[in-house]
């Protein structure tokens, strides 16, 4: 009944979609699953409206259909339960579930609250949540929120004719088991009315779930599955399937890492909320890989290392002292140089140039008494444009003017050229081109020549595998396995996702 | 950095892109502003009357000044008038009490005023700071407590401050200015110093230009909020003792005015009021607009109340032209 034909979407640099059919019947139950990146979010994107296809057709019951918004796609039955809460939490849950529809309970230009609260009391009972819907959301537990999100993508029932067709994004990342029984079971009750697509990272989750799996790789479908004939093995080698370009990766670069020394010592480390009992050495010259899912826990452990999250229980050693404030000085005072994922936010400041940005972590190594040496700072920047290759007309540039790859450049030349010998590189080369990846890929293995020691969340898996010693496979922040990554002997794609999903 | 190029002619940014015609656009108006006056009255163009905006402006610069790092960091000041009249009288009753002139240990009261409008904006970013209150509200409490505190001092009198060698700021002139100008000129200077030169002053930029990643290089953000507020209320002070030299007063209405005046001079003259972007130039250019403005509509016989709308209208442009409303979804 909803189908795509063909369905591709280009964004600058990534062909995210490519030809992709997609097709979901009446009241039934659909999975997608693949790696980060492989294309899931922009599909369930194009599905709800939010981004346009550049070519193909989207029809329903035959019918072409073009929708310039997500609202227009409401109209068409297609209603999104996100993942990241996206309900108001300082209003009510009956002005959430009607946020935008308040019109159907205005009479003589107020709001008739005793019919909205009867009609919320109504979508409530679908998903068997009994609360007053004038409650403040933000007193709701996180299940119930998710309910109340299902409860109001279920307001389409009444206001359309015809099928429904409704996504559900990693509803069950922030739910309990039971939790997420009661919700399956909700699911399937549901189907006598709505559709369902289903995107999980829990592959048990959407195998146990769904009718049909589609299986996403680098923008395409790979595969289909029926329920009955899924496997999670099967699955697994699907959504990789391809070998690791040593050349691509510096592999011939790499050089083994010196045991002997630890730079940072994770022993036994929890943060409450975000990872328990996570324990590892980090060397001179290696580059330890965490990998893992969003939501792993991953962000989490650099940045405890950094000291921007105190650890709850558990103790790390930087460079042979343990610490117990947490605060981002002192990080930088110990050496450690901290390269968040996005760079616009967090890598350079815009508006400052390039000499600028470099010298911020380290003002005081070219300041007398609080007076720059600018000179100083003027030469470092030429040293370091020269020795990375930076593109960039003169050291007064605006570092927001520069490209993705130069600015990643500079900031890493901030780091390295501050003394830093701890690097955490967050997804260093998300959103950069081929060429200006390799440039990061031949700046990590020279950081690693000098001695320094390199803690990385890869952007895709085989760049894990092509560029680390060592790799941490992570899941729901618990520790899985630890695989050794020396050239020649590197885990395939098959083992890492194994223990991923 | 956008700031030093601001003495330089116009004329080498072209061609025009909107960057550019932001950047330049300040004083393009001044100069447009100049010569319209000009054009209606001749006399607008000479010494004496340029003598009579410098003096008028002085004060004003320097309370723009300070109020302008506090921009660039991302936060507001709205102490100005409390800090400018507790500041004032403080001055007054320390230079009376200490001998009355210049010429004695009076002089002493400069220093301590200066030291009185440092404490009033350490305790503002104190407050801001630690105790995580907007630095608007923070800062307009603060400014109240000030002119409380100046009236309790005064009890609502003026103070007359009459020593020859301190009145000398306004009586004395070198090439027809009076010494306050020049005062204010070396102030200025300062503050370019410390805007381009020390890390203070990087470290304004980097907090009002991306605050999370000055965490993130290890600046300590709350340190630098805290001196950017006491440097701000350094400032005050300087303005507070020009302002005093002016008119040989200091009264609890000392500091009446400077907040409009003020930020309205910051906004106009180019400073992005989400911090990052504009200079010490900037603020220079914006208040020399608010006080041509003001002195040309008195010398070609305008009424006063037209000026304030006027000035109110520039303002609104001022920041619809620097605002690129394509990347800011929501204002607050």
């Amino acid at each position: 009944m909803y189908q795509l034909n063909q369905v591709d979407k280009k964004f600058p640099g990534v062909h995210a979609l490519k030809a992709v059919d997609f097709e979901i019947g009446r009241g039934e139950i659909v999975g997608l699953v693949g790696e980060n990146g492989a294309g899931k979010s922009t599909l369930m994107k194009v599905i709800y409206g939010a981004y346009q296809a550049d070519g193909g057709s989207i029809t329903i019951d035959g019918k072409t259909v073009r929708f310039q918004n997500p609202r227009q796609a409401m109209d068409h039955g297609i209603g999104m339960v996100f993942q990241e809460q996206s309900l108001i939490t300082n209003l009510t849950v009956m002005e959430n579930i009607f946020l935008g529809f308040e019109q159907q309970f205005v009479r003589w230009g107020v709001i008739d609250w005793k019919a909205m609260a009867e009609a919320a009391r109504h979508q409530l009972r679908k998903v068997k949540l009994d609360i007053d819907p004038a409650t403040i959301t933000s007193k709701l537990s996180f299940a119930q929120r998710q309910l109340v999100e299902l409860a109001k993508v279920l307001t389409l029932e009444e206001r359309i004719d015809g099928d429904l067709v409704i996504l559900l994004d990693e509803p069950t990342s922030v739910l309990a088991k039971e939790e997420v029984e009661l919700l399956f079971s909700l699911v399937r009750e549901l189907t006598s009315r709505a559709s369902f697509i289903f995107v999980s990272h829990r592959m048990d989750e959407v195998l146990e779930l769904s009718d049909r799996i589609y299986v996403m790789k680098d923008g395409a479908v790979v595969d289909v599955v029926a329920h009955d004939d899924a496997k999670v093995d099967a699955i697994q080698h699907k959504m990789v399937g391809r070998d690791v370009d040593k050349e691509y990766y510096r592999e011939q670069k790499q050089q083994p890492y010196d045991s002997d020394k630890t730079l940072v010592r994770f022993d036994s480390v929890s943060v409450a909320g975000k990872y328990k009992d996570i324990s590892f050495d980090l060397h001179p010259g290696e580059v330890l890989c965490l990998v893992g899912t969003e939501g792993s826990g991953r962000e989490a452990i650099l940045r405890t290392v950094f000291g921007l999250e105190k650890p709850t229980s558990g103790t790390v050693e930087v460079k042979g002292s343990s610490f117990s404030r947490a605060n981002a000085q002192e990080g930088v005072a110990r050496g450690v140089g901290y390269v968040p994922r996005e760079r616009k936010v967090e890598g350079i400041v815009n508006g400052m140039n390039v000499y600028e940005n470099m010298t911020l972590s380290q003002m005081g190594n070219y300041a007398s008494k609080g007076i720059l040496r600018i000179g100083e700072e003027k030469a470092l920047a030429k040293k370091w444009i020269e020795r990375l290759a930076i593109k960039t007309p003169d050291v007064y540039k605006d570092c927001g003017g520069l490209s993705g790859g130069n600015q990643q450049k500079v900031v890493l030349a901030k780091w390295r050229s501050g003394g830093s010998d701890i690097i955490l590189l967050d997804h260093p080369t998300r959103g950069l081109d081929i060429g200006a990846k390799e440039d990061v890929y031949d700046m990590i293995r020279e950081m690693c020549d000098d001695g320094a020691g390199i803690v990385l969340v890869a952007d895709t898996l085989e760049e894990a595998i092509g560029l680390s010693h060592t790799i941490l496979v992570l899941k729901d922040g618990e520790f899985q396995k630890r695989f050794d990554g020396s050239p020649g002997d590197k885990p395939s794609l098959y083992d890492l996702v194994h223990h991923m999903i | 950095m956008a700031t030093t190029e601001t003495t330089k002619t116009i004329g080498s940014g072209f061609p025009i892109g909107r960057e550019t015609l932001v950047k330049w656009a300040p004083l393009l108006v001044l100069i447009v502003l100049c010569a319209f006056f000009a054009l209606m009255e001749p006399r607008f163009l000479s010494t004496r009357n340029f003598a009579r905006i410098l003096i008028a402006a002085s004060p004003t610069l320097m309370v723009a000044i300070g109020v302008t790092f506090v921009i660039i960091m991302g936060s507001i000041d709205l102490s100005m008038e409390g800090a400018v009249s507790v500041c004032a009288v403080a001055f007054a009753f320390c230079f009376l009490w200490l001998g009355g002139t210049l010429a004695s240990w009076a002089w002493l009261a400069l220093p301590i005023a200066m030291l009185v409008g440092a404490a009033v904006g350490f305790v503002n970013g104190l407050i801001h700071v630690k105790l995580k209150i907007p630095s608007f509200m923070a800062s307009l409490a603060m400014g109240f407590v000030g002119t409380g505190l100046a009236l309790m001092m005064t009890g609502g009198d003026r103070i007359r401050i009459e020593d020859e060698l301190f009145r000398s700021l306004l009586t004395e002139r070198i090439l027809n200015f009076p010494l306050m100008v020049y005062v204010a000129g070396i102030f200025l200077l300062i503050a370019w110093f410390i805007q381009t030169r020390t890390t203070l002053g990087r470290n304004f930029y980097a907090v009002g230009g991306g605050e999370d990643l000055a965490v993130a290089s290890g600046l300590n953000v709350n340190r630098v909020r805290i001196m950017g507020f006491t440097l701000a209320g350094v400032f005050f002070s300087v303005g507070a003792l020009l302002a005093v030299g002016r008119l040989g007063i200091a009264e609890t209405a000392t500091g009446n005015n400077f907040m409009f005046l003020s930020i309205t001079a910051v906004v106009v003259g180019g400073t992005a009021l989400w911090g990052g972007i504009g200079g010490v130039w900037n603020t220079l250019v914006g208040v020399l607009i608010v006080f041509v403005i003001g002195n040309g509509m008195v010398v070609i016989g305008l009424p006063g109340y037209v000026q304030d709308g006027v000035l109110g209208i520039l303002v609104i442009l001022a920041v619809i032209l620097s605002t690129d409303r394509k990347s800011i979804s929501f204002v607050k």
